[in-house]
């Protein structure tokens, strides 16, 4: 180890202050501190700190998703083989789904990493972590056919525009993974919806039909899964937003370490199961008769609201505001997947919706502590002058 | 008397730290210089009344505050001002006196102080030099002569980390702690209020004429902020005023003998520290000697003045501060750690945060050091300052509300109701390792310069 760090300082030698390539050491750090937690020590405040960094909370994001993304792979493979007939084992289903999907988070990261690295150095402070979550999270959001090109130019696109133009990490208002997807949904609609793109290779094989439950749906068609299957993923949909079991699993990981909020997590599934419920009742047509417990499990909702809606940055920090996001992402978003076919999948618009609300339910809900502080002021006002 | 309100809180953390300082006293060493430092008044800019040079006896003014001159600073013991420290634009950061052995005091005459109008007592507390033992809220700066403050608040339970135990300290000065009591009961417009520990009240029992509440709960529950906001809550243009434990007996003291009394027990602690006792010295003494009469298991550390969330940092050079009754020794933390923003990894290292393992391991205490434990980021995580921050306040939005200097902003949102300190489990516990402490007190300075 200390031969290691002896070579890294060597090698940082010419980043440092006064040194030549003084302006670019917020890249060469970004690689050192994950090797190694820096040697700095407190000069100000507390003397002590605690173990948990930025690095660790986001990390901490990456293992939650990685069942959800293993999986994804998997079930991109399984439902290319299932549908084509072709005889397969996990092992195939897995290097097809790799096949497809390593390069989209290979390119999601070199697009994303970039304009990090180039926005750090322009405006000199480190790199943040957080874009290792964002561009684990893009290419899990996409159709899995949707070509390299397009998920480089919504990273960009997210990026520059959702996240840097904001100030950078931690003051964008809409969650920057959302921001990609929903750029992709409306610049190339034909590759994000419809029914020839939720299968790999739906629109050139033509055995294969790459409808989503929602989307059968919202077509009036009879759904051909059972409640299980959609619980446990084997169906048609973005690459790795279909197991709702997975997903759980992540959930509980993030819901535990205490990074994910689980005001928002059960805010969420509240909203969502009431509004499902509610329509239950009424009932008119297929999308309003699905099932409230199925509405919970099939489509991006699961994954939306646990990894998407409690974005900490972009969701409400109140305590009680957390509560109020989450319930109403829960209700917009089965609302948006029942009233409007065009856009079955809600959650998408329900988060990034509720992401420019979330300034405003704080809004009201600090309001409550100052006028309940101005209340005492003019009390203790009105004591003295009776 | 009986107990008016039992405060309880479970927002906070204890943060179980090797080191507490074993309830003995060590002998005490002789300290041969002592020291004023301006910086310890916080708000308050110094004006000299002694040259380097000139000699001093114990409780003889040496400078007065120039906002307030009235506000006099005197000497804990007699000597010749040895060296008067400036940093960048000349500013005073310390004032040394060497300690001779003439035994020279000034003499006040506190015979009959029980009869003294209230503005006679304050002339008298103002000249003796006693004045700055009184802190007032907002703000934590000196308490304003002119000012009759609405509630005065003591306590004698601390629940910073490895905190002196007030018990101990006052075990001896009860009767001098009681006259204290009765000179801050001449100041007051309503009433003394007296904070215990809930889980043993009986110390306090004979101590009378003031309010007595208990508190029960993990840091910071043993925070002034907390206690004033349970029972007198401050508003816009009110004033409290705090005391430190020790320094009500010093006060009692004063009006018994008629000697500025500048005692100080200290609990010097840590986890450097090898059998961390308590030891009686005064204000401001020189920290070397003290600091000598102990062993230490590791070489480079950082000797703090006062507790590790809020004291600041010293030297052996170094002298002790005018409020602090704690010195906590803990090694420097300036090394590397592979990987050690891996979850889970390295759970020797005490953590808030359930992405570590370490509160589940070692029930006796954790060895802690300097190391920042990553790198100061943008605010990303929500809700983790909520969870050790007991006030009915939103730090975040406040923290964030001092950063843009927006007035209006922070007065709604409760900057009269805070000092620094009140965020130093912040500054520990933050993932983004934001400097609370200090973004609060710039607030303050901000406040104090637009507002008053």
């Amino acid at each position: 180890m200390n031969a290691l760090r002896k070579q890294l300082d060597a090698l940082k030698k010419p980043f440092g202050k006064g040194q030549k390539f003084e302006k670019f050491a917020p890249a060469i750090n970004a690689f050192d501190t994950f090797l190694f937690v820096p040697n700095h020590t407190t000069k100000k405040g507390a003397h002590i700190r605690d173990a948990v960094d930025l690095k660790r909370t986001m990390v901490t994001v990456i293992i939650a998703l990685l069942p959800a993304l293993i999986y994804g792979i998997y079930n991109t493979g399984y439902q290319y083989y299932i549908q084509t007939n072709t005889p397969f084992t996990f092992i195939d289903a897995f290097i097809h789904g790799a096949w497809k999907i390593v390069p989209m988070i290979i390119v999601s990261y070199v697009v994303g990493l970039s304009i990090e690295f180039g926005f750090a150095i322009y405006r000199g402070h480190e790199v943040n972590e957080g874009y290792l979550v964002t561009g684990l999270l893009i290419p899990m959001i996409m159709p899995v056919d949707i070509p390299l090109w397009m998920v480089g130019i919504s990273t960009a696109f997210a990026v520059l525009i959702a996240k840097e133009a904001f100030g950078g990490t931690g003051m964008n208002i809409l969650n920057p993974a959302l921001t990609a997807r929903a750029f992709a949904f409306f610049a190339y609609p034909t590759y994000m919806s419809g029914n020839k793109v939720w299968v790999s290779e739906a629109s050139t094989v033509d055995g294969i039909s790459g409808e989503t439950i929602l989307g059968s749906l919202a077509a009036g068609q009879d759904v051909k899964y059972s409640m299980m299957e959609m619980f446990q993923g084997a169906i048609p949909g973005s690459i790795a937003e279909t197991s709702t079991l997975w997903v759980a699993v992540g959930a509980l990981i993030l819901i535990l370490t205490g990074i994910g909020s689980w005001r928002i997590i059960t805010g969420g599934i509240l909203g969502a199961a009431l509004m499902g419920m509610l329509f239950n009742l009424w009932g008119v047509n297929a999308l309003m008769s699905f099932s409230w417990m199925n509405h919970l499990v099939v489509g991006g909702f699961a994954f939306g609201i646990v990894f998407m809606a409690t974005d900490p940055v972009s969701a409400a920090q109140t305590n009680k505001g957390k509560w109020i996001y989450g319930i109403l992402t829960g209700i917009f978003c089965i609302m948006i997947r029942v009233f409007n076919p065009a856009y079955p999948e809600g959650v998408m618009l329900a988060i990034l919706l509720m992401n420019v609300f979330a300034p405003t339910i704080d809004h009201y809900v600090v309001n409550g502590n100052i006028t309940k502080r101005k209340k005492r002021w003019t009390q203790a006002q009105n004591l003295k002058t009776a | 008397m009986e107990i008016i309100k039992k405060i309880q809180t479970r927002r906070g953390a204890r943060l179980n730290i090797k080191g507490e300082a074993e309830k003995v006293f060590t002998k005490t060493p002789s300290s041969t210089t002592f020291a004023l430092k301006p910086d310890d008044f916080f708000g308050s800019i110094p004006k000299l009344i002694k040259k380097e040079g000139e000699e001093v006896k114990a409780g003889e003014p040496v400078f007065y505050s120039k906002k307030t001159p009235q506000i006099k600073f005197v000497s804990p013991v007699s000597g010749v001002i040895e060296k008067i420290e400036r940093g960048a634009r000349r500013k005073i950061e310390k004032i040394i006196i060497k300690k001779t052995s003439s035994a020279d005091a000034v003499i006040h005459d506190c015979k009959n102080w029980e009869n003294l109008s209230q503005e006679e007592l304050k002339a008298l507390l103002l000249e003796s030099g006693n004045w700055p033992l009184i802190q007032q809220r907002p703000y934590g700066t000196l308490a304003h002569p002119e000012d009759t403050p609405k509630a005065i608040f003591v306590s004698t339970f601390s629940t910073s980390p490895l905190s002196p135990d007030f018990d101990l300290i006052l075990a001896k000065e009860l009767s001098a702690f009681q006259e204290g009591i009765n000179v801050l009961n001449k100041l007051v417009d309503q009433h003394v209020f007296l904070g215990i520990d809930a889980t043993h009240p009986e110390m306090f029992s004979q101590i009378e004429a003031v309010q007595k509440y208990s508190i029960a709960g993990p840091h910071p529950a043993g925070n002034l902020s907390l206690h004033i906001q349970e029972l007198a809550p401050l508003n816009m243009g009110e004033r409290i005023w705090t005391v430190n434990p020790e320094d009500v007996a010093n006060l009692g003291r004063f009006v018994q003998t008629g000697h500025y009394s500048p005692q100080r027990t200290v609990a010097v602690c840590g986890n450097a520290v090898e059998n961390p006792k308590y030891l009686i010295t005064k204000q401001g003494a020189e920290l070397q000697p003290l600091l000598d009469e102990f062993e230490y298991l590791t070489s480079d550390n950082r000797i703090i003045n006062g507790d590790v969330l809020t004291g600041s940092t010293s030297s052996k050079a170094g002298h002790l501060g005018f409020y602090n009754n704690q010195i906590t020794v803990i090694p420097e933390g300036n090394d590397y750690r592979m990987l050690g923003w891996l979850p889970f990894k390295d759970n020797n290292i005490l953590s808030l945060s359930n992405t570590s393992f370490s509160r589940l391991f070692k029930k006796n205490g954790f060895e802690v050091n300097t190391n920042l434990n990553g790198e100061e980021r943008a605010l990303v995580v929500t809700g983790e300052m909520e969870k050790v921050f007991p006030l009915d306040i939103y730090p975040m939005q406040l923290l964030k509300a001092c950063m843009v200097e927006d007035i209006e902003k922070m007065e709604a949102l409760g900057i009269y109701e805070v000092v620094p300190e009140d965020f130093g489990l912040i500054d520990y516990a933050n993932t983004s390792k934001i400097e609370a402490q200090e973004i609060i007190r710039q607030g303050i300075e901000l406040m104090i310069n637009e507002v008053g």
